[in-house]
């Protein structure tokens, strides 16, 4: 993993003296709440519905044992002794204090962590594959990019105001599990016919109001020249992004309105105005922090572990968890842990301090001190050896933290919607919860498959509903809740904006529909088409019929 | 859409706590749904919000809900998010 160098410490330190004495300031009215307001945001403070929220950046969804210890800590001694894991890899406490948010800060720092760039309009917290470095389908490790976009984005002068939030999402793998495709910018890392390193980037992607998938840029950029090219395109967006209409100020916009050819042609221009000579120099750098992700010192290990079949053979639940929760890693003896935190009936993202500490513990001693978040806001242990599955496994199961549903109907994403967040129309949480309950039958959830429901509290999507195979949108209707329904949606390389299928649902008919829509993809399904498979054969219409009766 | 009212309270967030509050009589800051003043027409509404936001050191973001009263004047909020609001997370606050 990346460590702070004495730059990185100097920066972090000095802002949190900056934010104590800002606090102060506001406490004793120095300051108004105007002119606090922006300071704050800047540190990741929200103000929501019933409390003040602190987002917490963890870099491309990478932790170490260290950090979640700190997290659990941080999780009882200022908050209500439990964080909220979101899909931007980040975690969010829900109940801080004005008073104690600079405590909360020097206690991340304290472990290289912080929460600067977490909110306002400047390029957020990168997203990357929770995979990295472990997937047997990564072509390059995205890691390292990564860290060199957030050392370049933080407190970059020229980007911290930007006409909206900036995302980029950086993946190695040709299967995305970074939903680049919904990125203001997503990088794919590939190589050209030469062998030589590169990206494949893409623009103007999003979710939100405008859902857009990105489009391609350039189909190949040499690594050395990646901050170059950045710095060009972020430059045309800064000078010609609108800031009079915050709901067109995203790239996106600015894309569609000028088309794809004008803007590549304005970012060529201002590429070819960029130094050649600091090439050079990002290749060095991204050499040296390519260091800091070599891969962990793995045993030699036979492809198979005896005890590893035998404790499948003996208990059919850790069966069943490793058949649906265990993922292939590319070192022979090694696999990749999917912790969900979607516990039937329990709050998608959330997790006790004691079930943060169980991950840290288990991390430290069987994954290498190793963590990632990922984008369905799950837990990831990346490095287990085959022979430790089944102790990991008793020490998830005794935390709560075993059920084996990933990727399923229940491992659903769920914002935090009207519960909590200020900008809500309508909850998000009661809706997964009760969806999670309808479908918990295991041997359900297997016969379906893999199916991902993802639920927004309002429009600008955080839940992600717009790439759900089956998403859910909350709203506001006469003052009361209702839920709109998108259809075959999808985050990945297949990227696809789910269609929205018709009139709204009050609550309480919500989960009876989706349970409709389900049932008519089983009965519809043929050859074990997923669900998006067969939405596109049978067509939007045959989902309509059953739900509305009226084409 | 709300309903309408014509009736309105004053509510923001205390400062130091981010906890939800409401204006009431005595010129107070309390967490008392009940307690808070209510205004009947547009211009006593005004003149409420006026001196509720001048306790910026006190609390953020001050703003007029509509209320309706029961016959004993006891008043009760008309939009689900402020009903949110006074009673907290309608989920339990962490994993059982």
């Amino acid at each position: 993993m990346y460590r702070y160098d004495e730059f990185d410490h100097k920066v972090v330190q000095q802002r949190i003296v900056q934010f104590r004495q800002q606090v102060e300031r506001r406490v004793d009215g120095s300051l108004t709440e105007d002119e606090f307001k922006p300071l704050r945001l800047m540190n990741g403070l929200y103000l929501q519905l019933h409390a003040y929220m602190l987002r917490v950046a963890i870099p491309y969804g990478t932790l170490s044992s260290r950090q979640m210890h700190q997290l659990a800590f941080i999780a009882d001694k200022f908050d209500r002794g439990f964080g909220h894991f979101t899909t931007r890899q980040n975690i969010q406490y829900n109940w801080p204090k004005l008073s104690e948010t600079p405590d909360i800060l020097e206690a991340l720092a304290a472990v290289e962590m912080h929460a600067i760039q977490t909110s306002g309009n400047c390029i957020r917290n990168v997203t990357s594959d929770p995979l990295a470095g472990a997937a047997a389908d990564e072509i390059a490790d995205p890691r390292a990019t990564a860290e060199m976009l957030r050392q370049w984005s933080s407190l970059h002068p020229e980007f911290a105001y930007l006409p909206r939030k900036f995302k980029v999402a950086v993946t190695g793998s040709p299967n995305d599990r970074t939903a680049a495709r919904f990125h203001d910018i997503g990088l794919r890392m590939l190589r050209n016919e030469a062998g030589e390193p590169g990206y494949q980037v893409l623009v103007g992607g999003g979710q939100g109001r405008t859902p857009v998938i990105a489009k391609v840029l350039r189909s190949f950029l040499p690594s050395a020249r990646l901050l170059d090219y950045l710095e060009a395109l972020m430059r045309v967006y800064n000078l010609h992004g609108r800031r009079d209409n915050k709901y067109k100020a995203r790239i996106k916009i600015l894309v569609r309105e000028l088309g794809m050819d004008a803007f590549r042609a304005q970012v060529d221009a201002e590429f070819d105005n960029a130094m050649t000579s600091s090439a050079a120099l990002a290749q060095a750098e991204l050499e040296r922090i390519d260091a800091y992700f070599a891969p962990p010192e793995f045993a030699h290990l036979p492809h198979n572990s005896a005890e590893h079949e035998a404790a499948m053979a003996n208990n059919p639940e850790f069966s069943r968890w490793v058949d649906t929760n265990v993922l292939v890693h590319k070192q022979a003896g090694y696999a990749i842990a999917m912790v969900t935190l979607k516990a039937i009936g329990e709050i998608p993202g959330d997790a006790t301090s004691a079930q943060m500490r169980v991950l840290a513990d288990i991390a430290a001693r069987y994954s290498f001190e190793e963590l990632r978040v990922s984008i369905e806001q799950n837990i990831v242990l990346p490095h287990i050896a085959k022979g430790d599955l089944f102790a990991v496994w008793e020490r998830l199961n005794e935390a709560g933290l075993a059920t084996a549903n990933h990727d399923l109907i229940t491992d659903i994403i769920a914002c935090p919607g009207m519960d909590y967040c200020a900008l809500a129309t309508a909850r998000s949480i009661p809706i997964a919860q009760d969806l999670s309950r309808r479908f918990a039958a295991a041997e359900r959830q297997r016969d379906i498959g893999p199916l991902n429901i993802k639920i927004s509290g309002c429009i600008n999507a955080c839940g992600h509903h717009h790439v759900g195979h089956i998403g859910i949108l909350g709203a506001d209707k006469a003052g009361k809740e209702y839920y709109q329904l998108t259809l075959g949606g999808d985050p990945s390389e297949n990227a696809a904006i789910g269609e929205r299928a018709g009139r709204g649902f009050a609550p309480e008919e919500i989960v009876d529909v989706v349970e409709t829509v389900v049932d008519h993809y089983l009965a519809q399904r043929a050859n074990n088409e997923t669900f998006t498979e067969t939405y596109r054969r049978v067509g939007a219409d045959s989902f309509k019929e059953v739900l509305y009766g009226t084409h | 859409m709300a309903r309408k009212s014509a009736h309105q309270i004053v509510t923001a967030n205390r400062l130091l706590q981010g906890d939800v509050v409401y204006f009431n009589d005595n010129g107070a800051w309390t967490r008392e749904l009940r307690s808070a003043w209510v205004a009947s027409d547009k211009e006593s509404a005004a003149r409420l919000l006026h001196r509720a936001e001048a306790m910026p050191h006190l609390v953020v973001g001050p703003y007029l809900v509509d209320v309706e009263l029961d016959e004993a004047s006891v008043p009760s909020l008309c939009h689900m998010r402020e009903v949110m609001r006074e009673t907290g997370p309608s989920v339990a606050a962490q994993p059982s």
